[in-house]
């Protein structure tokens, strides 16, 4: 993974850009000191690590957009970062560029239950909010499994998803305003507590963008009251198709779970071993499906799936009967990826989506890639929306292994994008998919997405190395190609 | 000479644009023409027709995904669809009585490019929600796309979100792909009757606060009450609000009865069932209240913060309803300058948009159409113009002047 050249002038000035960070942040704010810089090196994605030149912690939009103002007239990098909990790198900082973290923006400004939504700083936990009006019955939907650490500034530049994201969306669908600060250091606000936007959706663009647009300084979003129960059927089949088939049964019979989770035999494993759920070992795929609403409707919609799973072939078959038995339920899948930390010294998350019926192919293509590299592969699955997280397990102390991990890793989402799916459903692309966006996106693609990101950010200061495989200038994106004198389009019916 | 380009596939559709680059000249980006009479009005010399760019080229209904040519109507979709008992969740409004033409000439590419989005907009959201991904033509001529065929996707930026809403200025969709979801298999709407518009409004926050996932929430004064074509509405001889329930039966039932004790304060109830209910919704999405022979009133979109909304209606001299719970209005009003002052003066405080959908082409090409911008976010809308249109080929001032 090659990151833009360190320009060694900036670095030669940090102690000169450190003192005028200070005096726009003033006080602890400004960190230079390399042991205290050492907690940024690197984020979820843990194989890339790299010294920033001076992290920056404001505590105001007025502070952010003064530092970064000063950073574009200075023609400073700038990696933008929430809880740095991002699996894809979004959050790796560069030698030559500050980190600006959003941690000090840690308030809840306004809890609007009327209009049902929450205006919140972007360094408040995905958690944080829930647990703010959870009291009066409300929550906030999307629930990525770092939802503990992980900010809610964080969760729109990636745009997360997490387990109930099929029936509630991903964070792009439970978001009505935001406030960013551009490299400019102009403050816009979008949207607000209404619904859609009067013009062009920026709230879209910018949920999403992976820190390279603008920065975060406030997010409203969208409260959702909890259902009145959530009950999960815990169902083991014998093959991966079977239990793809069931998936595809209860999708089929009009049912959209609240959560449909799949573990295929190497995670059920390494789950059980780790947290005794009581997961059956005798199964090839193990589904858990999550139906949540009223009472009535929930006792209804589990009998239905029920039959489903029975006439699929499944072995055995568990209906939670209580809350602790459904988040026991849970417990396995949610503690699956420190599971498989146990059972081997590293592991490389991915994270393609695939057309679901094409499961069977991609698993025993998988399987073949993992005999082929010689390295263990354990799959979680999102299964309503076909997003597979295949662990890939390795030891980076063994030369090499990383190297033939990621490799292998590559070749998965190659392999999801050749059957009609897409290189990442929730982990954004940051370094890690980067390289590979030419397998999904042609040259016409990708700079169309580079010229937009040139319309927020012509000098490419923002997160630069991130998503795009090339960097191109923004002049010469912005050159428009006449053919003249080509036939007047002879074979276009004219009227 | 105005000509009338009518593409076939997305090759032609390239070489048109790139035609008009070449040439300077602005197209008039058409699907079905359905919403031709909404946004500023143009001065495009040509005609790029879409309407040719259509049929299904992939539905699979376990994996709910659905892809089409953007010219496909959307009665096409909506008949393949039902087939399995699937709709697009986001109740994509036909504005054409409202706008004084026949009902079904809308295409998806339509509903995409406008961003449109029916009562159920509160909790399935509306048709970006739903929108994911496309191939089209840019202002450059080229051929680009976003997105996918699967449900969850976060690889590169969004520009499915940017399409949607667009109006045709930013590219020509030559396909687009949606997600598609099952039709409940039961409906009920609860009624209660003689609330006024801040009482409605509390009744509806209260029932859209509660566990019972209302899929709709709106409140009709007696007088467009009066133009339902549903007895129960039409004969209330009262204002109505309406709370719309959706799923399995046996929920229905129960979340209807239940909403029913938790509003009776609010006053008498009634309840629709299937049928009555359907056709009320489509009354309320379609606007057609406001849609009756020789009603030629201006016609505003409101959206503003729920809480907001029925002050916002009361304080202007105009018919109005409101559906989102309040979030949106629907004001009729009968003077020539579509009192366009007081209706953006009245939502300066608490935020939103107001968007010109019926109103004389005089009047659109006098006043702002769409919601005018503050001016960090109109250089924003300027700039993607520019990225993807930079000679001002698509649609050009159908949003904004210079846009």
């Amino acid at each position: 993974m090659e990151m833009p050249k360190p320009d060694g002038a900036v670095i030669a000035r940090r102690h000169d850009i450190a003192a005028a960070l200070s005096r726009i942040v003033p006080g602890e704010g400004v960190i230079v000191d390399e042991d205290a810089l050492r907690p940024y090196e690197s984020d979820g994605l843990t194989a890339y690590r790299t010294l920033p030149l001076i992290v920056v912690l404001p505590e105001s939009t007025e502070q952010v957009s003064a530092v970064l103002r000063y950073c574009q007239e200075n023609q400073i990098k700038v990696v933008p970062r929430g809880a740095g909990t991002s699996l894809s790198g979004g959050a790796l900082p560069l030698a030559d560029g500050i980190i600006l973290g959003l941690g000090k923006f840690k308030r809840i400004l306004d809890i609007d239950y009327p209009n049902r939504c929450a205006v919140v700083q972007p360094g408040v936990t995905n958690l944080g909010i829930s647990d703010a009006v959870r009291d009066s019955g409300f929550y906030y939907a999307p629930d990525p499994s770092s939802q503990i650490a992980c900010t809610i500034g964080g969760n729109i530049a990636e745009n997360s998803g997490g387990v109930h994201s099929l029936k509630y969306g991903l964070t792009t669908n439970n978001v009505l305003g935001l406030e960013i600060v551009l490299i400019d250091g102009s403050v816009v606000s979008i949207g607000g507590k209404h619904l859609d936007s009067g013009g062009y959706d920026m709230l879209g663009l910018l949920t999403g963008s992976e820190g390279l647009l603008g920065v975060i300084t406030e997010v409203t979003v969208r409260l959702l009251r909890a259902p009145e129960t959530a009950r999960a059927l815990l169902i083991g089949f014998p093959s991966n198709e079977a239990a793809g088939e069931c998936v595809a049964g209860v999708i089929g019979a009009g049912i959209i779970p609240g959560g449909m989770e799949m573990m295929d035999r190497p995670a059920i494993a390494a789950a059980e071993a780790f947290v005794k759920a009581g997961y059956p070992l005798d199964v090839e795929a193990l589904l858990i499906v999550e139906l949540d609403g009223p009472q009535s409707e929930v006792e209804y919609l589990i009998g239905e799936v029920e039959r489903i799973a029975h006439d699929k072939g499944a072995m055995s078959l568990r209906i939670s009967q209580n809350e602790a038995e459904r988040q026991n339920f849970w417990a396995g899948r949610k503690a699956a990826f420190p599971a498989i930390g146990r059972i081997s010294p590293d592991y490389y998350c991915m994270d393609g989506t695939i057309p679901r019926h094409q499961l069977p192919v991609v698993l025993s293509r998988m399987a073949e890639l993992s005999n082929e590299y010689g390295l263990r592969v354990a799959n979680v699955f999102h299964a309503g929306d076909g997003n597979l997280h295949p662990l890939i397990l390795y030891d980076a102390n063994a030369p090499g292994e990383l190297e033939k991990a990621e490799a292998f890793g590559s070749d998965i989402l190659k392999l999801c994008v050749e059957v009609g799916g897409v290189l990442t459903g929730e982990h954004g692309v940051g370094v890690e998919k980067r390289d590979l966006m030419s397998v999904m996106f042609t040259k016409d693609d990708l700079d169309q997405q580079q010229r937009v990101k040139c319309v927020f950010d012509p000098d490419s200061l923002l997160n630069p190395g991130k998503v795009f495989p090339e960097l191109h200038r923004c002049a010469e994106l912005g050159r428009v190609h006449i053919h003249r004198g080509q036939t007047r389009f002879p074979d276009i019916p004219r009227f | 000479m105005t000509t009338t380009l009518k593409p076939d596939n997305a090759g032609q559709v390239r070489d048109a644009v790139a035609w008009a680059v070449a040439e300077e000249t602005p197209l008039e980006v058409l699907g079905g023409a359905s919403k031709r009479a909404i946004g500023r009005p143009g001065n495009a010399a040509h005609t790029l027709d879409l309407s040719a760019l259509r049929g299904i080229t992939l539905y699979e209904a376990e994996e709910l995904v659905l892809s089409a040519g953007p010219g496909t109507p959307i009665a096409e979709i909506d008949a393949a669809l039902g087939e399995f008992n699937q709709e697009l969740a986001f109740e994509p409004p036909d504005y054409g009585p409202l706008l004084g033409q026949a009902a079904g000439r809308g295409t998806l590419g339509g509903i995409i490019a406008a961003n449109l989005a029916g009562p159920r907009r509160i909790k399935a959201g509306a048709a970006r929600d739903h929108f994911l991904g496309f191939a089209a033509v840019s202002g450059r001529g080229e051929a680009f796309k976003s997105g996918g065929r699967v449900v969850k996707n976060v690889t590169g930026y969004d520009l499915c979100k940017v399409l949607a809403g667009s109006w045709g200025t930013l590219g020509a969709m030559t396909q687009v792909t949606v997600k598609v979801l099952p039709v409940a298999p039961k409906l009920r709407t609860v009624l209660i009757l003689g609330c006024d518009g801040t009482q409605a409004t509390a009744a509806m926050t209260r029932a859209l606060q509660s566990p019972y996932e209302v899929s709709g929430a709106a409140f009709l004064p007696q007088v467009p009450a009066a133009r339902s074509g549903v007895d129960y509405v039409c004969r209330a001889a009262a204002s109505v609000t309406a709370i719309r329930i959706e799923g399995p039966g046996q929920s229905v039932e129960y979340r209807c009865a239940a909403l029913r004790a938790q509003l009776g304060g609010f006053g008498p109830t009634e309840e629709l069932h299937g049928q009555n209910t359907a056709a009320f919704w489509s009354e309320v999405r379609d606007v057609l209240p406001f849609a009756g022979t020789g009603d030629t009133r201006i016609v505003w979109k409101i959206s503003v913060p729920p809480s907001d909304g029925a002050r916002i209606a009361a304080s202007l001299d105009a018919e109005t309803f409101m559906d989102w719970g309040g979030g949106l209005i629907w004001l009729a009003v009968d003077a020539a300058d579509g009192d366009h002052e007081a209706v953006r003066g009245a939502m300066a405080d608490c935020g939103g948009h107001a968007t010109l959908i019926r109103a004389p082409v005089e009047l659109r090409a006098a006043i702002a159409v769409f919601q005018p911008q503050e001016p960090g976010l109109a250089r924003l809308s300027a700039g993607l113009k520019t990225s993807f249109d930079p000679r001002g080929v698509l649609n050009p001032g159908r949003i904004y002047a210079g846009v």
